[in-house]
């Protein structure tokens, strides 16, 4: 019984994390119609960024600021220099551009940083709580992980739903010439969205980071598991991700936890759990559009 | 400064060997034989006069680049320092290293490179068992030495009918897994032993060394896939399968994860981590910094065992280390000497052992000779000898047993043991431990 | 491998189109045909036999001219560009992205080597690669009915988790598929007829490494000379029409989903037949070989090539095999350590790819075709009317 709730525990937090990364790129869907596979460098660089903090001594939390912040330079400067040119085009280029830039950044940070592994640390305690005579595998941290990601998507969902500069964003990724005609500023708009998209990346690789060690490509096998936990939800949902997310940490986690020699069968089994979604609901469990054409 | 400059020196000395390689067109096909004359010949490919060509192939980009890049600076270094101290025979080695990500793929054409480009005399260190089996049928084939190969596996040595060119170099991991269940069925008799293992040759080849001496103590044995950072499930069904005493064939970075993962259940067995995941330095400082000072990194690994068949740089006091620093300080790259480049340099070191044994200007065919005739008898910092005979291309077979202290230091509890694969016993190792020479560089005769 | 291809090469000619067919076959983006216009034959069949033969020759004095590590790196070349041919059907004709070719690649390669792996009593190798292609082309069609309903980023997920699973499995199968450190392939040797072959050509030593980049040189023409006749059928015009126009092909009675399978299929067969080769040339097929990296490369090679055009898979294939090479000579010939060079191959590799798309979104191929058809809009403007040149 135990087994059976450290199972689901590891599987909730693990799948926390992938919605951390689905909520980014959800984001920058939603307000560009683009799927950033440059994300995890993105997150990667301003990861090391805060690193670099730490480890001159300043506080977690204040790195954490920074690197936010950085990450919301980097992505607005990204999108102002190498996105916008290929917006608008052939969606396949701006997939290139994409993992042009995820090359390019995570070699970048090799020859900056370095390649070693290095520790980061985890603002909250990593021990598990006691229940009874027996610990859980939930950690302070753990909670602080889900915690932020929780916010977050609230945050998202708050923005897209109450605020004007929400609703411009959306209308600016939905149609671009109406937009204009109603007056908004679509430049700005999808800027705004890669500068945000780019913080809640920042955070997905902070929190992913924390209590664990990062290397250049530490943010490699999320792509994939943060990917298909957006594609699960829908990838227009903020809720979705966070489905989509612990949907996928749960299902692998159980998978890994029974199956025998089950941590073999889980990149497979993300391929068969996203293939039976999309076979159920072509669009993703919370697609808002229902079956668009090709 | 003085790197730059030496940097230019050997801009300048590959650039002569191309052109003598260009001028002498065709005399490349290995033939020739040693004469007892006192000059240097171009006796081989990637021999001329005042060089002598090596090649290698690590991952110093992607995933496995951690740790794993730092492995060719060790060589490189030992290598410019012997080239500064006269080098072999009066020949510098000039040591090109090149980048296959990991990808056997990749591997194949940074070796095809190596062999008919750069045209090298011999493969030093190549890195990776995937990424290795892919060029050791084509080394073979083209007659190229393939000295040294950095993985633990048996594919290496086992059959130097198949593979005459191909030599392991560090301790197979079976011969490990037989040393340390020996070791548990002697010390723990009542242990019930969980397996840690990394599932493939690795993991398997130490399982079945283990197995041979405590398999009725097993109580579980979980694997988990590199890449797959979730180990939770792996950790918890250890617990609950209640074993006391777990036993890691793993990578570093997943004995972190595995520590991480244990304190988070509350899991407190005997940990025995294989040499390849223990490399307490490199552990203990990922752990140390996690949860800034809440969980101190050498504390949780303290008291956990591990194997050595090198001394580590957590032993400044021996010779070795000693010297390695100090070549270390003054021609290393930036950075620290760690575990990893401590074992590029041993490398290096038994490398001139063998170019100098194989007299002063070898073919290929006598470096493969040389170390089959007197590589079982050299001394080095290796702490017990190579297998190496024409029947047995398997490197060193020797591991002590140390164990871990909170300052992060490693203990030995138990001297060098030396065995084999297969159904070969356990011996105590009763040779003396051995000492650098004045300079550091070794002193081999020639073979023949 | 003429039996997925056959009705390609006599419905060159067919011209009873439907409406809608025709009007998309206008925008055909043919390489190999718009070269040569005024030299070669008209009929497709035959021009496309020609270029074989011409690019038979090339094949053999580039093979010959080079030295023996260009020669390997020729033979690298030619996997990447099947695959990438095959993929060029599917995302450039038929407008279908996929992430997940390196996966199709792997099943290629990994039954390549099962069929290898006793090279005393093994299958002529022709037919292994043909098994390898069959097998590929299965899997393709698996593939390809689940993905036919799926468009845009969900296929591009879909693809992506299959690039990452797939090879997973030999791990899990390892006891038939060898596990992480993969199975070891033997590549059968060459047939005497090939060293006379060489002798008589160049008089060159015939190793291993020239045989296996013949072998490469022979299934890449060979591919490239059905697809080209494929794009230009009938077949081709239709696949245009269900990227271009789908709700009008699908008025015209074409069954969108049908076509976008088939289409999946034979880029699945050049994928196999390009992991055969692979695993040939890099005498290995193991998991690490067909990582994420693999995939991705070849939907680069097509888009920076120049998307839908052969000619450009296979310059944006060149790309991939012979940029970080020389970038990695250049950076340590400039004093820079191999680490610091090896980092900087990826980095360099990384900008071009964005620079190109954002200085060339038409890829080599349609960036120099479009200068090509400008300038002859040009000249034949100023010959009509020279006053006007108000449009830019």
């Amino acid at each position: 019984m135990s087994y059976f709730v450290n199972v689901t525990l590891t599987g909730l937090t693990q799948g926390m994390i992938y919605a951390a990364f689905a909520l980014a790129l959800v984001l920058i869907w939603r307000s560009t119609r683009i799927v950033n596979f440059a994300q995890g460098s993105m997150a990667a660089a301003t990861t090391f960024i805060a690193l670099a903090l730490v480890q001159a001594g300043w506080s977690y939390w204040l790195a954490l600021v920074v690197a936010l912040a950085s990450g919301f330079v980097l992505g607005a400067i990204i999108e102002r220099v190498i996105i916008r040119p290929v917006e608008g085009g052939n969606e396949l280029n701006a997939v290139i551009v994409a993992l042009g830039l995820f090359v390019a950044l995570q070699a970048g940070i090799a020859i900056v940083f370095g390649s070693s592994f290095q520790s980061f640390p985890a603002p909250f305690g990593l021990e598990g709580f006691s229940v009874g005579d027996r610990r859980i595998a939930l950690t302070p941290n753990g909670i602080y992980i889900i915690g932020a990601v929780i916010v977050t998507m609230l945050l998202l969902v708050a923005l897209f739903r109450f605020t004007r500069v929400g609703l411009a964003m959306r209308a600016s990724a939905f149609s671009q010439e109406v937009s204009r005609l109603l007056g908004v500023k679509v430049g700005g708009m999808l800027t705004l969205g890669w500068g945000l998209a780019a913080v809640v990346g920042s955070l997905a690789g902070l929190l992913i980071a924390g209590g664990g060690f990062v290397y250049p490509a530490y943010m490699d096998s999320l792509i994939v598991f943060g990917f298909v936990a957006a594609i699960i939800g829908g990838l227009d949902s903020p809720v979705g991700a966070i489905v989509g997310g612990l949907i996928l940490g749960l299902a692998l986690s159980y998978i890994s936890g029974y199956a025998p020699r089950g941590s073999s069968l889980v990149t497979i089994s993300a391929l068969v759990i996203l293939m039976v979604v999309l076979l159920v609901r072509p669009g993703g469990l919370f697609s808002s559009t229902t079956a668009r054409r090709a | 400064m003085s790197r730059s400059s030496r940097r230019l020196v050997s801009v300048l000395a590959a650039a002569t060997v191309v052109s003598a390689l260009a001028a002498c067109g065709g005399s490349d096909d290995g033939g020739g034989g040693s004469s007892s004359g006192g000059a240097n010949e171009a006796s081989a490919p990637g021999i001329t006069e005042d060089t002598i060509k090596l090649g290698a192939h690590f991952p110093l980009t992607g995933v496995a680049a951690p740790g794993y890049s730092e492995i060719p600076t060790g060589l490189k270094a030992y290598f410019d320092y012997v080239n500064d101290n006269g080098g072999v025979y009066d020949r510098k080695v000039d040591y090109i290293y090149r980048d296959d990500a990991y990808n056997p793929s990749n591997t194949s054409t940074v070796v095809n490179q190596l062999v008919l480009e750069d045209e090298v005399f011999a493969i030093v260190g190549g890195l990776g068992t995937p990424t290795h089996s892919a060029v050791v049928d084509f080394l073979n084939a083209e007659g190229v030495p393939d000295l040294f190969v950095a993985s633990g596996s048996l594919t290496w040595g086992e059959d130097p009918e198949t593979n005459p060119y191909t030599f392991g170099w560090q301790t197979d991991y079976e011969s490990e897994g037989k040393i340390i269940g020996q070791y548990i069925a002697e010390n723990f008799p009542d242990a019930k032993v969980g397996l840690f293992l990394q599932d493939d040759d690795f993991g398997e080849n130490g399982e079945k060394g283990i197995r041979e001496y405590v398999d009725d103590q097993i109580v579980g044995a979980e694997r988990y896939t590199p890449g797959n950072t979730n180990v939770g499930p792996q950790i918890a069904a250890l617990q609950a399968a209640g074993a006391d005493f777990v036993v890691g064939f793993n990578v570093p970075s997943y004995t972190a994860l595995s520590q991480l993962t244990a304190l988070q259940l509350g899991y407190k067995p005997q940990w025995f981590y294989s040499n390849v995941g223990s490399d307490p330095q490199l552990v203990g400082s990922l752990l140390n910094r996690f949860s800034q000072g809440k969980v101190t990194g050498s504390a949780l690994l303290a008291g956990a065992y591990t194997t050595d068949y090198l001394p580590t740089v957590d032993e400044p006091d021996n010779p070795w280390v000693q010297k390695f620093q100090e070549i270390w300080d003054k021609y290393g790259e930036e950075g620290e000497l760690t575990n990893y480049r401590l074992y590029g340099m041993s490398m290096a070191y038994t490398t001139v052992q063998a170019l100098q044994a194989a007299g002063q200007n070898p073919t290929r065919d006598d470096l493969v000779e040389a170390i089959e005739q007197v590589g079982g008898d050299w001394k080095g910092p290796v702490l017990a000898p190579f297998r190496y005979s024409e029947k047995s291309h398997m490197g060193t077979s020797g591991m002590s047993i140390s164990q871990l202290t909170p300052e992060g230091s490693a203990k030995e509890i138990q001297g060098v043991m030396t065995t084999d694969i297969g159904d070969a016993k356990i011996k105590e190792f009763d040779g003396k431990p051995t000492t650098p020479t004045e300079n550091g560089i070794p002193d081999e005769e020639p073979y023949k | 491998m003429s039996d997925l291809q056959s009705p390609a090469p006599s419905a060159g000619q067919v011209t009873e189109d439907a409406p809608t067919v025709a009007t998309a076959a206008a925008n055909a983006p043919s390489a190999a045909a718009s070269t040569g216009r005024s030299l070669l034959p008209q009929s497709t069949l035959l021009r496309h036999l020609v270029l074989l033969l011409l690019g038979a020759v090339a094949a053999v004095v580039l093979l010959e001219i080079t030295d023996p590590f260009t020669n390997s790196q020729l033979a690298t070349l030619s996997y990447y560009a099947i695959a990438a041919g095959g993929l060029t059907v599917l995302t450039g004709m038929n407008g279908q992205i996929s992430l997940g070719h390196g996966a199709l690649m792997a099943v290629g390669a990994y039954t390549t080597a099962l069929l290898l792996q006793e090279p005393a009593d093994a299958l002529p190798l022709p037919l292994i690669l043909l098994i390898s292609v069959v097998t590929t082309t299965a899997v393709g069609a698996l593939v390809g009915v689940a993905a036919a309903r799926l468009h845009g980023p969900y296929l591009a997920g879909a693809t992506l988790a299959l690039a990452v699973g797939l090879p997973g499995l030999a791990v899990y199968f390892h006891d038939q598929l060898g596990g992480e450190q993969g199975l070891r392939v033997r590549a059968p040797r060459a047939p005497e007829s090939f060293e006379s072959f060489i002798d008589l050509v160049s008089g060159a030593s015939a190793s291993s490494t020239k045989w296996l980049a013949y072998v490469g040189a022979i299934c890449l023409l060979i591919t490239y000379f059905l697809l080209a006749n494929l794009v230009r059928s009938r077949i081709g015009r239709t696949w245009r029409a269900v990227r271009d126009q789908d709700v009008a092909a699908e008025l015209a009675g074409i069954n969108l989903g049908a076509w976008r399978v088939l289409a999946f299929v034979v880029s699945a067969a050049a994928a196999g037949l390009a992991g055969g080769v692979l695993a040939l040339v890099v005498r290995l097929a193991a998991p690490s070989g067909f990582t994420l990296v693999l995939s991705l490369s070849l939907l680069t090679a097509i888009v920076i090539g120049g998307l839908g055009s052969l000619l450009g898979a296979l310059l944006g294939s060149a790309l991939l095999v012979f940029l970080p090479p020389f970038v990695t000579d250049l950076g340590t010939g400039s004093g820079l350590s191999s680490t610091e060079a090896a980092q900087l191959a990826p980095f360099v590799y990384g900008v071009v790819l964005i620079v190109a798309m954002i200085f060339a979104p038409a890829g080599f191929v349609g960036t120099i075709r479009m200068r090509w058809l400008t300038q002859k809009a040009k000249r034949s403007a100023g010959r009509a009317a020279p006053a006007d040149s108000s449009r830019g």
